[in-house]
């Protein structure tokens, strides 16, 4: 257990963080959601043709961030054998209580693409394997075997219907966890119009960082070479959302100085001080600033490829790093400092027990190692499926 | 600094038509004189024996500010001042002194009420904000609204937990175990429709404030004595 420290007053109550950092995993988890749906429907929606090497991949990546996006709040809650409740016996004026139905249609909703998007595969693959693996893509494919040129048409069709509706659905499951946060009128470092818009936009850098990753190493264990025109798109809505992201980020900060409320003295100190590292250096300078002037160069001047996905990789790695300071920045620090606007308290999260890194750790996996099940089961790549088609 | 209170009238306390007219139950004040409290913590104290209050928690507690000569402010409150205060070291230089009792302001309009997803945090048809232990998740959304800090989440329950008003003691024709407690008076609560209780001549006659009144959360808890450095 680490020891608290505290400077000024705290009401007797706040001495300790309640939030923890499985509450900043939380919106981490949700917003990587969001930015790979967001991919995802850059081709299935708006035919953006350069991202179909990573379209599959993208819609998958989506749902296994989704399938893990809510486990961080089971390992918060004080009565987690309660969390349906929250369903079951919702009260519909806390913003809280819209989250299980909001987040179960989406889920849902992903799945569907995903089975609708890879249905032709999971029937030819019923076709070709033989025994378990049989049985398995039987019941994936749900009793469906026809692969007509009509039936495609009709999957393509509701396929994009689904990633059209769920644009908004992503947009508004993270605008909705910043408005969780901007909502709450007692903590003036929470309580902003500007938050739920932050929230969307670092979710979207974080789930396009997420995923140019996630290609890199996949097409470097596959020894297969990137596609260079889809990972430049890529880099091009990670500039341009990111400047958005920032340019927010750094107006909510300069509105709040500028207006000097009584509780800026606080916020003024809390950011110089406790959260001078993860901040000033983690979150505004190294993270924010290097990748908007690298992707500027990366998105706009000529280079060879090879030093261009260096520099995007680095850069999606920086931006990774941003979004996790961002959202500690914004759940922590949030309860560093009294609501008496007198004193700041101290967190470090233990490395075990329920709250701690190595279950922090362990969760930030589990999406990957789903993917990974999903790759065994299902060709991600476009290439995949054009080489076992061909 | 912006001041720590509003004035606010008798009207604002009275129930309003369509509380008269769907619910019987009085609506209940709790009055604090800060200019009576001594600090000598025996509230906090009684609380913790009448609630069973875990260690390092409060549900109520007072806070001693001493402003000194060059306007620096300071405010302490160890252990909630449960075990009253020790002498200011150098008072040389303080120019005034004094303490300010706090609990949960059982709001007419409360954030925590608002905020909880499955309806743990209610208020009680008497106006008390009280939390349904067995039906809360322990998510802590409450403990994040409370603008006062008023909340903490139990560590033997797992659940949000707070001043009741001593609801219990209430309902039976007693008083909080705090306004017993008190030796000076600092204290008070009753009906703010009864004539006999002990606050109602205090709402006719005395200015008051309520704390953060910005927040719109409406505090049942009202202040005679306020000084504007407090929150």
């Amino acid at each position: 257990m680490h020891e608290i420290v505290t400077s000024g007053f705290l009401f007797p109550n706040e001495i300790e963080v309640h939030w923890s950092l499985m509450i900043v995993l939380y919106p981490y988890i949700t917003g990587l959601v969001a930015g790979a749906f967001i991919v995802s429907s850059l081709y299935h929606v708006f035919g953006k043709q350069e991202l179909k090497p990573i379209a599959k991949f993208s819609l998958v990546g989506a749902f296994c961030f989704l399938l893990f996006a809510c486990t961080p709040l089971l390992f918060h809650l004080g009565h987690p054998e309660r969390a349906f409740n929250i369903m079951f016996t919702p009260k519909f004026t806390s913003a809280m209580s819209g989250f299980g139905y909001i987040y179960t249609f989406y889920l849902i909703l992903v799945l569907l693409e995903i089975w609708f998007v890879f249905r032709p595969d999971i029937v030819r693959l019923a076709g070709e394997t033989t025994g378990i693996m049989k049985a398995v893509y039987w019941v994936m494919a749900l009793g469906s075997s026809d692969v007509s040129e009509e039936t495609l048409s009709i999957d393509r069709k509701i396929t994009l219907v689904l990633a059209a509706v769920g644009i908004p659905s992503a947009c508004v499951l993270h605008g909705y966890v910043g408005f969780l946060f901007g909502s709450l009128k007692s903590n003036p470092w929470w309580s902003t119009p500007l938050m739920p818009v932050i929230f969307l936009m670092s979710a979207i850098v974080s789930g396009i960082a997420v995923l140019i990753i996630c290609y890199f190493i996949v097409m470097v264990v596959k020894k297969v070479p990137v596609d260079n025109a889809c990972l430049q798109s890529l880099y091009k809505y990670l500039w341009g959302f990111f400047i958005i992201d920032v340019t927010l980020e750094g107006l909510e900060v300069l509105t709040m100085a500028y207006e000097a409320h009584e509780e800026w003295h606080i916020i003024a100190q809390l950011l110089t001080g406790k959260l001078g590292f993860s901040y000033i250096v983690l979150q505004m300078v190294i993270c924010s600033l290097i990748p908007l002037v690298v992707l500027g160069f990366v998105s706009l001047k000529k280079m060879s490829d090879m030093t261009r996905n260096r520099l995007g990789l680095i850069c999606s790695a920086l931006i990774l790093i941003q979004v996790l300071a961002m959202r500690w920045n914004v759940v922590i620090g949030g309860q560093l400092f009294s609501k008496s606007l007198r004193g700041l308290t101290s967190y470090s999260p233990t490395f075990l027990g329920r709250e701690g890194l190595l279950v922090a750790f362990i969760l930030l996996a589990l999406p990957f190692v789903t993917m990974y099940i999903f790759n065994l089961l299902l060709p991600l790549w476009e290439n995949e499926t054009a080489k076992e088609e061909g | 600094m912006a001041g720590g209170g509003l004035y606010i009238s008798l009207f604002q306390l009275l129930p309003s038509p369509a509380r008269a007219s769907s619910q019987q139950a009085p609506l209940y004040a709790f009055i604090v004189d800060a200019e009576k409290c001594i600090g000598c913590g025996k509230c906090a104290e009684a609380c913790r024996a009448e609630n069973n209050v875990p260690e390092d928690f409060y549900r109520t507690w007072i806070e001693r500010y001493t402003i000194h000569q060059d306007g620096t402010v300071n405010v302490d409150s160890p252990h909630g001042g449960e075990h009253g205060f020790k002498p200011l070291e150098d008072s040389s230089t303080v120019e005034k002194s004094f303490f300010v009792p706090k609990l949960c302001n059982h709001c007419k309009n409360p954030n925590c009420v608002q905020v909880c997803p499955v309806g743990a945090t209610y208020v009680s048809k008497e106006g008390f904000v009280l939390v349904d232990e067995k039906q809360c998740v322990g998510c802590s959304y409450c403990v994040m609204a409370c603008p006062y800090g008023a909340r903490f989440m139990n560590p033997v329950t797992h659940t949000a937990d707070k001043c009741t008003w001593c609801y219990h003691r209430i309902m039976q024709g007693h008083t909080t175990a705090c306004v017993e407690a008190c030796p000076v008076g600092a204290r008070q609560f009753g009906s703010v429709d009864d004539p006999k209780s002990p606050v109602y001549k205090v709402l006719k006659e005395k200015r008051l404030q309520v704390l953060k009144p910005e927040t719109g959360n409406e505090p049942m808890v009202l202040y005679v004595g306020l000084d504007k450095e407090v929150r």
